[in-house]
């Protein structure tokens, strides 16, 4: 059995007819086609594929599609305000060289940009603890804390 | 050394040694990257391996009958299906013809020799659908006795793995410089041990994938998701599928999520999933999942050594022991006898040694099959040196630094030879000042106060111990790399690589070198790599390679181009060619503008685009050196160990891009941190993987990995290759284990011996 | 790792759900904040036939308090719970034991009634609930029932639900005045399940005696285990290092925590005395903070 659905992506209404198994994850990259969100384990521990869900966090492998029907989702995609600026925390990113293959990046970006809405001071020692929901393999997270802070310099003083 | 030649020092080098922002980031940070599992192709259909659950097992008859008429299924494949049943995939280096006898073939046949195993391949509409399926094959296993334990795989009456042979040692070798029964008879003291280093793994955070398409027209086969060495897997490739047309095939590859030397290799996969293409005649996507990762991607590192160090009482090394078995898994994959080879051959690290012996024995069992994984045989031997070292400056009283600065290899050494082989290639110390490193580390890193921090007493009940370890890491393996620099009359540059992107920023690097060497800007360049059917030959990324011959090959073809396009231009002006300005433009003459003319005119001749392709080659590798301190707190109730400072001092020649180096360092870093801490493929007696989830494999977050301080320095610019440089991947890596197991040796008063320190190991240890 | 086929429901109300339990009981499972129960569907190490999800049904999630007692709905998430001005003013042991569930990801959709219904032993809030006394609320078609965290948890991933019962709120009673509490782990990473840990309350008279005292210990066995002879060493004593040493090593007597490749039997029982040790050390100063 099949069921349509509709879900409110980055601003954009995105439908789709889809057995109850499939996974968040997949609608958002097969069905909506944004491929930004990654599957790195499929049991909620890397964090790959966060999105937030009505602006939280979450693991978009650990939720049915139809879950989310008539809930907002927002995807990396929906970061960068056009196609020739990066979004404050991207940019960051960029300057701080917080990536290096980029796979983590986009659940990353999820994850600390809902963050810093929460916590728009946050200490090194806070960023980490935020970020431990989230692996990377490759930059062991140095950069990426730095990025955290600047961004924050950055959102505070405009 | 043979091959190509340059000097450094009349070239200018603006440009390099800064940090531009990264060519690679942009899409990357806004979603629009092309991992494999992003690309898609009409009409493609997906694949799942279903894989052995069972350790070692026979079986006569796989029954595929449900499984064919399950919904959405177009093909199943199991051995019987393949020509030949499947050729064995061959290793690509450290050759060994007794080691030809354990190589893996693409699926089981009637024996599965570890938990993951291929055994079949279903291919239907969907991902969900094909695993639905694969719950409806029938194979009548039959368990056999496994062998797991690289010491009961020498054992008499262990099971074989491969009965015919007669053993399960696939590959040994010995190696003897000096008089090692003399130096240990002269002895003032020996310390000798057993040393353990656990199974742990790449694991790159993008799991591997790949999507393969058959024109059936052109009978050629397209894979995309290729990785680390496209052209080496296109040669593999033509090979496993019996074709002899290298037009046949193409490997191309997206972007890479992470390699650490596991991904890219040649597996099993890399053949099914093409030939499951050339089946049935539709685009066929491949996604392995974390499940699968983690049991059937190159596993790494397992080994006991026994070793033994000989020395005087003022500290001067006499001789170096060390007879060690490698457990190379259920097979002998691409890089199976790389590790033990390595390992072999860095053993003796950056001290004088009037004598040593090692030898070594690789044993197959039924586990994963392992391969490289960054700082390959050197994290293993730096721990077992390095503890040797630091267990003898304690019995002499030694401080550790001073016990090492005392046997470092002297400034006057280099080129050092240093007797033992990298694949048939001599290890050859290039340049080295080890004492200066040694001494800038310790000022940088206030070695003193760290000795004064030690020696507080911390609140809580906690232990705090220092640790250090001094290491030899090696870079630029595969003595050639291919590069192409296109300029065209508008001023855009190409630069075509045989390098490969694993994410480390080969793209940044080599663009910048082009843009110091050709003298136009970083952002006017293009780096171009990983399509086999544009590149026409290329030896990848690994062994911190890309920059080092990657970047010399384009740096002469960029030198060569600059050279020509001036030389034309001189002609045209009537002007000496150091008189002139190259821009995105044109070339003018300096002080006088006027005169110029412009990049569409000096390209007519070449159809507006000027080529140089240049083969950088060299038979010898380079040799970064580097030191680790650890400053750790132990608490002795929990068995934690918490990493107060960590820091790293490495001398890498030259530096192309100090951010980038920065990178590579602190991410080497955090994977091992995970070596040393906190990844561990552990068994059960059956075979089964226990850390088959990332909920038991434990990767480092964000609060596990310290805050890293660095010191690069350039104090030995390597002279065999003309930009001085040394490749950078694998520092962070190499020293991790042994700084930290010294760090907590001395927290605890007790010797260590073993990895990964555990929370429960560390308890014992600090009861005992 | 894609999860087997089901079928699906979303409920809007509590009697749609017990129909719908009642109508298909061993053959569905419910599905709260999915976080223990998808994984297992994506490892196909669960594969139920329905899955009746309760997300929809509002009136399971939210905080109260009834008669000074806390009311925890079923589907309230553990986020919510972390960032409670109510909770944290009455009842801080829980917002330092949810702190500790996995990350900020996990916490924004995992559930108190998940959490409870998944009886995982080495969760925290399951110890935390045994170290207040707090009951559950249980609704059927047939009827309702309230059981006690003791008779609720009854070994590894099993408790006295029956397949048709749905959990709608954990009630938990107000801590005495003055009483302190601690909730203390040792877990491999940050956010991992823990390897040991316990949760404790405790008032002190004025003289420094115990007046009152709960031990709670997670990973300690197949459920969650109250120390109770421990607790009854202590009670009347005066709190010092010798006698929370010597509740310690009692609190730990005759336990066999589960060994794995993270730790030995021996192991976590030196590491369960340790938390003990340092949760009570922790509370009780607490205790004497507060006024
Ligand atoms: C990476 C990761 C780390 C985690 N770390 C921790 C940790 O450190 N500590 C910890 O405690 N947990 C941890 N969890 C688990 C998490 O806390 C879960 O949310 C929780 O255990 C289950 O809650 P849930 O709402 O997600 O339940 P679900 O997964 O939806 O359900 C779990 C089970 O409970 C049943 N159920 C759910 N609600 C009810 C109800 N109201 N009545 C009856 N039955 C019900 C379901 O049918 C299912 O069998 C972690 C999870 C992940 C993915
Ligand atoms: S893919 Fe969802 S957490 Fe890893
Ligand atoms: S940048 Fe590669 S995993 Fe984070």
């Amino acid at each position: 059995m099949t069921r349509k659905i509709s879900i409110e992506i980055n601003g954009r209404l995105a439908e789709g007819e889809v057995e109850p198994r499939l996974l968040l994850a997949d609608f958002i990259r097969d069905v909506a086609g944004l491929t930004g969100t990654h599957l790195g384990c499929e049991h909620g521990v890397c964090g790959a594929c966060t999105v937030q869900l009505d602006g939280r966090p979450v693991r978009s492998c650990l939720m049915f599609a139809v879950q989310a029907h008539g809930h907002r989702v927002a995807t990396v995609e929906g970061m960068a305000p056009d196609g020739d600026t990066l979004s404050t925390l991207q940019q960051a990113f960029h300057e701080s060289h917080a990536l290096q293959c980029g796979f983590c990046t986009p659940g990353i970006l999820m994850s600390m940009e809902a963050f810093l809405r929460e916590e728009p001071d946050p200490s090194p020692a806070s960023i980490r603890a935020a970020l431990a929901g989230n692996l990377c393999r490759c930059t062991g997270y140095q950069n990426i804390v730095t990025a955290v802070r600047l961004a924050a310099d950055r959102m505070q003083s405009s | 050394m043979r091959g190509t030649t340059a000097t450094i020092g009349h070239v200018d080098l603006n440009g390099i040694g800064s940090s531009p922002l990264r060519k690679e980031d942009w899409p990357l940070l806004r979603g629009e990257g092309t991992f494999v599992a992003d690309f898609k192709r009409p009409g493609m259909v997906h694949a799942f391996v279903v894989r052995s659950p069972f350790a070692h097992a026979r079986f006569t008859r796989i029954d595929s009958g449900e499984v064919q008429s399950a919904p959405g299924v177009i093909d199943v494949i199991t051995a019987a299906d393949l020509p030949d049943r499947g050729r064995p995939i061959p290793t690509r280096m450290f050759k060994d013809e007794g080691a030809n006898r354990y190589l893996q073939r693409p699926l089981a046949d009637g024996v599965a020799r570890y938990s993951g195993e291929p055994v079949a391949v279903v291919i239907a509409d969907s991902r969900y659908r094909a695993e639905d399926a694969a719950e409806r094959l029938h194979i009548d296993y039959e368990p056999l006795e496994v062998v797991l334990d690289p010491d009961e795989a020498v054992a008499a009456g262990a099971p074989l793995l491969q009965p015919e042979t007669g053993t399960n040692v696939a590959g040994r070798l010995e190696l003897n410089l000096g008089d090692i029964e003399e130096a240990f008879s002269q002895a003032d003291l020996v310390v000798e041990d057993e040393f353990r280093i656990q199974r742990h793994a790449a694991v790159p955070l993008e799991t591997r994938g790949l999507l393969a398409e058959y024109d059936q027209t052109t009978e050629t086969v397209t894979v995309w998701g290729a990785a680390k060495i496209p052209h080496v897997n296109k040669k593999i490739l033509l090979h496993m599928l019996g074709w002899s047309d290298e037009r046949r095939v193409r490997l191309v590859e997206l972007h890479v999520g992470g390699g650490f030397g596991a991904r890219g290799e040649f597996y099993p996969e890399d053949y099914l999933i093409p030939l499951a293409a050339i089946r049935t005649g539709r685009p066929v996507a491949w996604a392995e999942d974390r499940e699968e990762n983690l049991r059937a991607t190159n596993h790494s590192r397992e080994q006991v050594h026994r070793a033994a160090l000989a020395l005087k009482k003022d500290g001067t090394f006499l001789g170096l022991k060390d007879s060690f078995i490698n457990n190379t898994g259920a097979y002998v994959r691409t890089h199976g006898m790389t590790v033990p080879g390595l390992s072999i051959s860095m053993l003796p690290g950056p001290y004088r040694w009037p004598a040593y012996h090692g030898e070594y024995r690789s044993v197959v069992t039924n586990k994963t099959p392992a391969g490289t994984y960054r700082s390959p045989g050197r994290f293993e031997v730096n721990f077992v040196r390095e503890r040797l070292v630091d267990m003898a400056a304690r019995r002499l009283g030694l401080d550790p630094l001073e016990i090492r600065r005392r046997n470092l290899l002297s400034k006057t050494s280099f080129p050092f030879d240093t007797g033992t082989l990298f694949d048939e290639h001599p290890v050859v110390y290039d340049s080295g000042d080890y004492e200066l490193l040694l001494e800038k580390a310790m000022a940088s890193f206030d070695y003193e106060g760290l000795k004064r921090w030690r020696h507080e007493a911390p609140a809580g009940g906690l232990l705090r111990g220092l640790g250090t370890a001094y290491f030899v890491e090696k870079a630029g393996p595969a003595e050639r790399e291919y590069a192409r620099v296109e300029l065209n009359s508008s001023g855009d540059v190409l630069v075509f690589t045989g390098t490969a992107s694993v994410g480390q920023g080969v793209e940044t690097v080599l663009a910048q070198v082009c843009a110091s060497h050709l003298g136009l800007p970083y952002e006017r360049v293009k780096v171009v790599h990983g399509d086999t059917a544009i590149i026409p030959e290329g030896m990848g990324a690994f062994g911190s390679r890309a920059s080092m011959l990657g970047g010399a090959a384009v740096m002469q073809a960029s030198r060569e181009l600059r050279r020509r396009l001036l030389d034309a231009a001189a002609e045209e002006l009537e002007a000496g060619p150091e008189d002139l300005i190259l821009t995105s433009g044109g070339v003018s003459v300096a002080g006088a503008p006027s005169r110029a003319v412009s990049l569409e005119k000096l390209l007519s001749a070449h159809d507006g685009v000027l080529k140089v392709e240049d083969r950088f080659v060299c038979e010898l590798l380079g040799f970064p050196y580097g030191v680790h301190f650890a400053a750790v707190e132990v608490d002795p109730e929990t068995g934690s160990v918490h990493v107060h400072r960590y820091a790293v001092a490495y001398d890498i020649g030259r530096v192309i891009n100090p951010t980038l180096v920065q990178g590579q360092i602190v991410g080497g870093l955090a994977q091992g941190i995970g070596g040393a801490l906190l990844e561990e493929f552990a068994y059960d007696a059956g075979g089964q993987p226990l850390a088959a989830s990332f909920m038991d494999y434990l990767l480092p977050t964000a609060e596990e990995v310290p805050y890293v301080e660095m010191l690069i320095t350039e104090d030995a610019a390597s002279p065999l290759n003309p930009l001085g440089v040394k490749g950078a991947g694998e520092a962070g890596t190499a020293g991790v284990g042994a700084a930290i197991a010294n760090a907590v040796s001395d927290a605890l008063g007790q010797d260590i011996r073993q990895l990964p320190l555990n929370p429960q190991r560390v308890m014992e240890l600090a009861r005992a | 790792m894609k999860p087997a086929p089901f079928e699906y429901d979303d409920p809007q109300t509590v009697a749609e759900a017990l129909d719908l339990l009642a109508r298909y009981g061993d053959e569905c499972k419910l599905l709260a904040g999915g976080q223990s129960l998808v994984p297992l569907m994506n490892f196909r190490l669960a594969r139920p036939g329905r899955l009746i999800d309760i997300n929809r049904i509002d009136s399971l999630s939210g905080i109260k308090r009834d008669d000074g007692m806390l009311v925890i709905g079923a589907m309230t998430r553990h986020s919510a719970v972390e960032h409670s001005t109510e909770v944290a003013g009455g009842w801080p042991l829980l917002t330092e034991a949810v702190g500790w569930v996995g990350h900020g990801q996990i916490r924004n959709r995992g559930t108190v009634g998940g959490s409870v219904a998944h009886a995982d032993p080495a969760a925290e809030l399951p110890a935390a609930f045994a170290a207040l006394d707090a009951t559950f609320r249980v609704q059927a078609k047939r009827a309702s029932r309230l059981i006690g965290w003791e008779q609720f948890f009854v070994s590894e991933f099993t408790t006295a639900l029956a397949p048709d019962e749905l959990v709608v709120a954990v009630e938990v009673p107000r801590p005495q005045p003055g009483v302190g509490a601690a909730f203390v782990e040792y877990a491999r990473r940050h956010g991992d399940f823990a390897l040991g840990g316990a949760a404790v309350t405790i008032k002190l008279d004025a003289g420094g005696h115990c007046e009152a005292v709960s031990i709670a210990l997670l990973s300690a066995g197949p459920a969650p285990v109250r120390a109770t002879s421990a607790e009854s060493m202590l009670r009347g004593a005066i709190v010092d290092q010798a006698s929370i040493r010597a509740a310690a090593v009692e609190a730990t007597r005759g336990l066999r925590p589960t060994a794995d490749l993270h730790g030995s039997t021996e192991y976590r029982l030196r590491l369960l005395q340790t938390m003990t040790q340092r949760a009570l050390i922790k509370a009780a100063e607490r205790a004497k903070a507060t006024p």
